[in-house]
């Protein structure tokens, strides 16, 4: 197993594995989707009391559940870049950022859009605590990208991005109960999200799984796809590439 | 070790005292601030003394982080800070006393402004007592960690903005409890709790942005 992940280290090796993995990730992520997306939008019932706009849930908890996740894949990775100096785990990081920026985006904008039937006629409740996280959670995405594209040394950016998010990732569970201790001070809690899921009904809990297993699968997809990017635009003047691109033309 | 830490705090006092300027600038930017905002309302807006305590906070969060601009930008051309990082003293040590000294010349004189301001906000007395209180606590963690994000990037030639993306939402839970907790005090509420949680951030940011501090100097002097 740690002869294996090793192996993984080094980009040729990389490369390669991910060239048989990514095909297979694919028709996963696919079916999934497929899956998920009939099952939860069509088939599943609908919430009594929140009728239709109950399905958005679908999309919006896997993409909200998986932000959090990638800002945690992103530190463990910094951290690994950090001590072991892996050139691939920065890669992951850089590659994590912009995918957990796009989940967090979406979970935003289906949150805010599934809050608008649930709180009235806003758009946004700056009293609910888990879309104030989520907001920050973005505003740290955003930071890492800025810090990690304002370097044009490739390694220092890596090692100064991966400070940040380190320092993000202390942060992150003071922030979280700072918002939550601020907002409790407006209004008595909003309705769990976690209470929410526990009891909910097994005829929407497994699409909402699929619908989970569809965001993990394309989040790895999505990774090993740009992290492979990376990897060639920073290998580019080394013989294993060059060899490649070779075999490709001919 | 004793000794190298108070010449390192003398000569940055000295630095800052040489430079009257750098010194009240950020301070008059906070004063500008701050009295931006009552005119962005009508005259005799009742809403004054709820929005004074966010105002005065975010104001001294902002010319906390404009400040911080200088922490190590100078030492870095002259190459000072390179002598630093040669030191066989702990980095990390070394730059707490740096941080001690920005807080002092900057924290300290927006913490004595504060009543003053709060005045001109029509916030009680209790009130300006929780907002002094709350500054005291919370401005030595926004310059530890501010100067995270300064140490970041400060091997950049364009670091300003940068910095404030970096560094704001950091800040946000010290916003929360130090503004909430001057509005609570003026309404008579009991601050215990969001105060000993200010303490408790000051401790583990003393504790913690110190090692991340030099982490982030040792890649920028790369």
């Amino acid at each position: 197993m740690w002869v294996w992940f090793h192996k993984l280290g080094s980009p040729p090796y990389f490369y390669r594995f991910s060239t048989i993995v990514l095909p297979w990730l694919a028709v996963l992520t696919l079916i999934l989707f497929s899956v998920g997306v009939v099952w939860g939008l069509y088939i599943a019932p609908s919430d009594y009391q929140q009728s239709e706009t109950s399905r958005i849930m679908y999309v919006h908890v896997p993409a909200s559940m998986f932000s959090m996740s990638i800002y945690m894949v992103m530190a463990m990775a910094s951290a690994v870049t950090l001590i072991w100096r892996i050139k691939l785990a920065d890669l992951v990081a850089s590659a994590s950022a912009p995918i957990g920026a796009a989940y967090t985006f979406i979970a935003l904008i289906t949150g805010s859009l599934w809050g608008r039937t649930m709180w009235g006629n806003t758009y946004w409740e700056w009293s609910d605590p888990r879309l104030m996280s989520e907001l920050i959670l973005f505003f740290l995405y955003l930071g890492y990208m800025a810090l990690n594209s304002a370097y044009e040394d490739r390694r220092r950016a890596a090692r100064a991005a991966a400070v940040l998010a380190l320092v993000g990732v202390v942060n992150i569970p003071i922030i979280h109960y700072s918002v939550e201790w601020w907002t409790s001070l407006h209004q008595g809690s909003t309705t769990r999200g976690t209470q929410f899921a526990a009891t909910i009904d097994p005829s929407m809990r497994y699409p909402l799984f699929v619908m989970m297993g569809a965001f993990a699968m394309l989040y790895a997809q999505l990774l090993l796809k740009y992290t492979r990017c990376l990897l060639l635009d920073g290998e580019r003047n080394n013989a294993w590439v060059k060899e490649m691109v070779k075999q490709h033309a001919a | 070790m004793r000794h190298a830490l108070l010449i390192l705090l003398k000569r940055d006092l000295l630095l800052a005292f040489r430079h009257p300027n750098d010194l009240v600038n950020p301070l008059i930017f906070f004063l500008i601030v701050v009295s931006l905002f009552p005119m962005g309302l009508k005259p005799d807006s009742q809403f004054l003394p709820m929005m004074g305590s966010a105002v005065i906070w975010v104001a001294a969060l902002l010319a906390s982080m404009l400040s911080l601009d200088n922490l190590f930008r100078s030492d870095m051309e002259d190459g000072t800070l390179e002598q630093i990082g040669l030191l066989p003293w702990p980095l990390s040590a070394l730059v707490t006393i740096k941080v001690l000294v920005h807080w002092l010349v900057t924290g300290i004189p927006i913490v004595i402004m504060a009543p003053l301001l709060g005045m001109m906000f029509n916030i009680p007395p209790e009130g300006i007592r929780a907002l002094m209180l709350t500054l005291l606590l919370g401005t030595p963690v926004l310059s530890l960690i501010g100067a995270i994000g300064v140490a970041l990037t400060v091997s950049l030639r364009r670091g300003g903005v940068l910095v404030s993306l970096l560094v704001l939402p950091l800040y946000i839970p010290v916003l929360i409890f130090g503004a909430g907790s001057v509005w609570d005090a003026s309404l008579g509420l009991a601050i215990r709790g969001p105060v000993l949680f200010m303490g408790a951030i000051l401790v583990l940011a003393l504790t913690l942005a110190p090692l991340a501090i030099a982490g982030a100097l040792r890649i920028s002097l790369e």
